[in-house]
């Protein structure tokens, strides 16, 4: 079937997000991750966890293609308040601070619903601590009068340590403490938290049987899940689940330089060049270095990704999942006679990388959905060695960088380069890792002119160099 | 210096070329396994909440996913000891004699256990009994640390009386202890063995370290406690998918397609005239069906839009659902692939659910790629799915629970719906033809097939199986003859001598016959 036609359609059902609204086919399907927006409900003191959650979740379900957005109503009251003072402003007898601070959460509710109506969103992460249930009541009812579907996140979490860790973490650098000594803010954080305790009532049990939510006990130990509705609520579960926050790295790179990428042919199955040995030799060199006990190595079913962790000398596992993507009928070509041969079709695919899906071959939009599963796995496991492909490392990246379908496909993800990614505070740390082999560049960027009927020069002229 | 790689014959998949010892473990599957100790899972809750229906399902999926699980339950194993049940007396926590029995049997269950995981390349066992009470558990804990198995407990909890009764009705009445019965003798019975158990219920209690899943009032709430690997994550995840409303689920294939009429593998060809008249019978069909919401799946190639187009409903396509990639094959017809490629041709006979075409792939890919469909039809109710040949056998395969083996040889015709309907522990498969002649791409086993050494056994590998068949047909009850008193422990022999007045506990030379129960039974309501 003709790649435009049916990658443009926006019909995927699972990704499908509508960022670009055209090319809709009539009668097609339509995305059905659920039918109402749904609004994600963080419940807990401060300290817990919530903004990390939302931003995550947020990230996880952009990524699959759920236009997701967070509503952080701590945003909304450092905007409205001129400055922070103290933690007096938490005080519950302190009624004007009262009146600011539900105007602020009225303020974001009514962004949630021009973002549900007009930015056509489909999720959104009210990120606020909604402690009691006179809040929570409030926005059951706005999430009622406008058809919205309401699924509560509640962090609980005693630990001492965990709760000192998080204001280490990500309260210290916050706007509120911006000219305070370190041990002052803490102090005030703490005196903060304790505000909230006096009337914070935790999602119950029994009187709150009828709602959909999840409650989260220290960190994931535990969880206690209630009443979920439908298949996005069961994926959320499923990657709360999942997710953990003990220190580790997680370690992208592609396969050494291949006999195919030398000359310039994209996708096939071909052995290491002689630079590509060297590169592997080396990452063997660089990880040894890196001393990490139980480094998992993954790779994909192919070949130069198995010769570089071959060179390793330490177990690896094959995911078919990590596959480069499938070029269909311009497997193994050059840009070059991609461009004599479907001129066309290299046009449509640099007017939308993303959705773009070769003749019988796959999208980016595509690959995201296969490697999902890969996501989730990475989640539950600490330190991993990751070598796959260009567009393959571009979407894992996206994901963790927080990209866009529009940057994914441009990322530079050149060989013999390893990215090391270590989660900090609320996003994600990335060292860039040259290990000093050359390679030919593989990286085409998005040309000047794509229309259909641009000259072949035009087409061509981002295309790196090769023998 | 990296050792040279060599790609495999069947599954195309790369590994070192000194085969002898791979520094890496060979994974024949697509995805890394991530149950490396074995894992018991242990059913924990009242009669009648749904122990043996989770334990099944999960069963059947884990299989199909390529996780290798049996399921050991203890009352079958009660039902051997003791050939003929009485009454609910048995049950009585002050039946000493039954007492022991029961240990015995959970004892005996265990060993099995053991077997399957050690010896028999299982990976994870479930463990279908009552284990109501802590010391139970412990018991089994403590089996589960002397061999290194891990173990994780669901625990069914439901206090809904409606929820109870409908549950006897559907799997208890007709199982083997009533059949001397009438349903509302049984049905009492029933309820006066439950209260046995509940005297001495101790639920699962959060505060001990134990990982496991209580999965309240049929799945309306979860309590999940300490997972510790993949694959628990995965059972939660399943288990809270899972529903037990009453739904139907159609699968058919597309229309016949132009491609059909002349052989040919895979592409993306439309429908030949018969396979339009196939795509209006299944409009009336459908419409005959007067269901409310029924969704409609289709995947992205063509016949099987086209197909769905006729039916003038909303429908969902799903990339998932296409046709197996024939790679280097697409498009070719049996007799030109059999020209150009006759060795790859005789190493798909060879190995059907392992072979990959090249740069295609393999019935084993296609398990894993139909995974999230499988996953989100059992969030669903009514569905009609509108695929293809190797999909719908794989969605087949994982309804009726047939293995690896089977399932690249089931029977799905063009122009036949197969109506799927859950009952008691299975699934009620009705075929209907919609009367609109079709081509058969059907393509049976051959005969004199050259069975490679060892290619369905592959050390490390995961070879799915259906759920194995119920433990009474264990080899140490081979022989009729053979007194059973070398088996069990001593004691339980000389038990079936000491029977109260009531219990009528067979002799030892003659109790432990073998049961013959059929597999091909689609209705299987109780084991």
């Amino acid at each position: 079937m003709n790649g435009a036609a049916v990658t443009q359609d926006g019909t995927e059902p699972q990704g499908g997000a509508r960022r670009t609204l055209r090319f809709q086919r009539p009668h097609a399907s339509v995305p059905q991750f659920t039918n109402s927006p749904t609004m994600i409900v963080m419940v807990g003191l401060p300290a817990r966890g919530k903004t990390y959650i939302s931003k995550k979740l947020t990230r996880y379900l952009n990524w699959i293609g759920v236009t997701t957005k967070v509503f952080n109503v701590g945003q909304y009251r450092r905007d409205a308040t001129r400055s922070y003072n103290s933690f007096e402003f938490f005080r519950a007898d302190n009624s004007e601070a009262m009146k600011i601070r539900k105007a602020c959460a009225i303020a974001a509710l009514k962004d949630v619903c021009n973002y549900f109506t007009l930015e056509l969103g489909q999720v959104v992460v009210f990120d606020a601590t909604n402690t009691t249930t006179e809040r929570r009541d409030v926005i059951l009812s706005f999430a009622k009068e406008n058809g919205y579907k309401v699924f509560f996140v509640e962090s609980i979490c005693d630990d001492p340590e965990i709760i000192a860790e998080n204001i280490k973490q990500v309260k210290l650098s916050s706007p509120d403490y911006i000219d305070c000594d370190k041990e002052e803010a803490v102090a005030d954080f703490l005196k903060r938290i304790e505000c909230y305790k006096l009337n914070y009532v935790p999602l119950d049990d029994n009187k709150d049987r009828n709602l959909s939510y999840i409650k989260i006990f220290n960190v994931g130990s535990r969880y206690l899940v209630n009443r979920v509705q439908d298949h996005i609520q069961s994926r959320i579960v499923y990657y709360l689940m999942n997710i953990h926050v003990t220190p580790r790295s997680i370690y992208l790179s592609r396969h050494g330089e291949s006999e195919l990428n030398l000359v310039g042919r994209i996708g096939g199955d071909s052995g290491l060049s002689p630079r590509g040995a060297k590169f592997a030799s080396a990452l063997g060199t660089y990880m040894r270095g890196q001393c990490i006990s139980d480094l998992k190595v993954w790779t994909s079913h192919m070949k130069r990704t198995i010769q570089t962790a071959e060179a390793l000398g330490v177990p690896y596992e094959q995911w078919k999942a990590l596959n480069e993507i499938d070029a269909g009928v311009c497997e193994d070509m050059t840009y070059e006679e991609i461009q004599e041969n479907y001129p066309e079709e290299f046009a449509l695919r640099d007017q939308d990388k993303y959705r773009y899906r070769y003749p019988k071959g796959e999208s980016y939009e595509d690959l995201v959905q296969r490697l999902e599963p890969v996501i989730m796995e990475l989640e539950r496991q600490e330190n991993v060695l990751v070598i796959c492909h260009q567009a393959v490392m571009r979407c894992l990246l996206a994901y963790f960088l927080d990209k866009t379908a529009h940057e994914l496909p441009y990322l530079k993800c050149p060989l013999h380069t390893v990215l090391k990614l270590t989660p900090v505070a609320y996003g994600c740390k990335v060292e860039s890792v040259f290990l000093n082999i050359e390679a030919v560049n593989t990286h085409r960027d998005k040309p000047v002119n794509v229309d259909v009927d641009r000259e072949p020069a035009e087409a061509l002229e981002t295309v790196p160099d090769h023998i | 210096m990296p050792r040279e790689l060599t790609q495999n014959r069947i599954q195309k998949i790369w590994v070192p070329t000194k085969d002898d010892k791979p520094a890496a473990p060979r994974r024949a599957a697509g995805a890394p396994h991530f149950a490396n100790p074995p894992t018991v899972i242990v059913m924990v809750g009242l009669p009648a909440r749904g122990k043996t229906y989770m334990s099944k399902k999960l069963t059947r999926y884990l299989n199909w996913i390529g996780m290798p699980t049996k399921v050991f339950n203890v009352g079958e194993y009660r039902r051997e000891a003791v050939k003929n049940y009485s009454s609910y007396d048995f049950f009585k926590s002050d039946n000493e004699c039954a007492v022991k029995i029961r240990q015995q049997c959970a004892l005996a269950a265990l060993r099995d256990v053991k077997s399957y995981l050690k010896d028999e390349g299982g990976q994870v066992a479930v463990f279908d009994a009552t284990n109501t009470t802590r010391e139970r558990r412990d018991m089994i804990l403590q089996f589960g640390s002397e061999n290194a198995f891990k173990i994780f407990f669901i625990e069914s909890v439901c206090d809904d009386p409606s929820v109870i009764a409908s549950n006897i009705m559907e799997v208890k009445v007709s199982c083997p202890d009533y059949r001397d019965c009438n349903k509302t003798d049984a049905m009492l019975d029933f309820q006066r063995r439950i209260e046995c158990y509940k005297t001495s219920y101790q639920p699962l209690d959060p505060d001990q370290d134990l990982s496991f899943i209580k999965v309240i009032d049929v799945g309306r709430r979860f309590l999940v406690n300490r997972i510790q690997d993949h694959i628990q994550s995965k059972i939660v995840y399943y288990l809270m998918n899972i529903h037990v409303q009453p739904r139907t689920i159609y699968l058919c294939r597309h229309g016949e397609s132009t491609d059909n009429l002349v052989g040919r593998l895979g592409g993306d060809a439309g429908l030949s005239p018969r396979g339009k008249q196939f795509s209006a019978a299944l409009a009336r069909f459908v419409e005959e069906q007067q269901l409310k919401d029924l969704k409609v799946w289709t995947s992205q190639l063509c016949r099987s839009i086209q197909t769905a187009e006729h039916l003038g409903v909303p429908y969902e396509q799903w990339k998932a659902l296409n046709e197996i990639d024939a790679g280097i094959c697409e498009e070719m017809t049996y007799d030109e692939v059999k020209e150009k490629f006759p060795e790859e041709l005789a190493l798909r006979d060879e190995d059907k659910y392992y072979y990959r075409y090249p740069a295609g792939e393999s019935y084993q890919d296609l398990v894993q790629r139909v995974e999230p469909v499988i996953m989100d039809l059992e969030r669903q109710e009514n569905v009609l799915v509108i695929c293809h040949q190797a999909v719908m056998r794989c969605l087949l395969a994982y309804f009726l629970d047939k293995s690896a083996d089977e399932m690249p040889y089931l029977k799905c015709p063009l122009h036949t719906v197969l109506k799927l309907t859950p009952v008691a522990y299975g699934c009620k498969v009705e075929s209907i033809y919609l009367n609109v002649e079709a081509a058969n791409t059907h393509r049976d086993r051959p005969e004199e097939v050259k069975r490679g050494p060892g290619t369905l056994i592959r050390r490390n590998s995961v070879t799915p199986l259906t759920s194995p068949e119920s433990n009474i047909k264990k080899p140490r009850i081979d022989e009729l003859d053979e007194p059973p008193i070398q088996e069990l422990h001593p004691s339980v022999a000389s038990l079936a001598l000491c029977s109260p007045s009531h219990l009528p506990l067979a002799l030892a030379g003659q109790n432990l016959r073998r049961r013959s129960s059929s597999r091909h039974d689609l209705l299987q309501p109780c084991q």
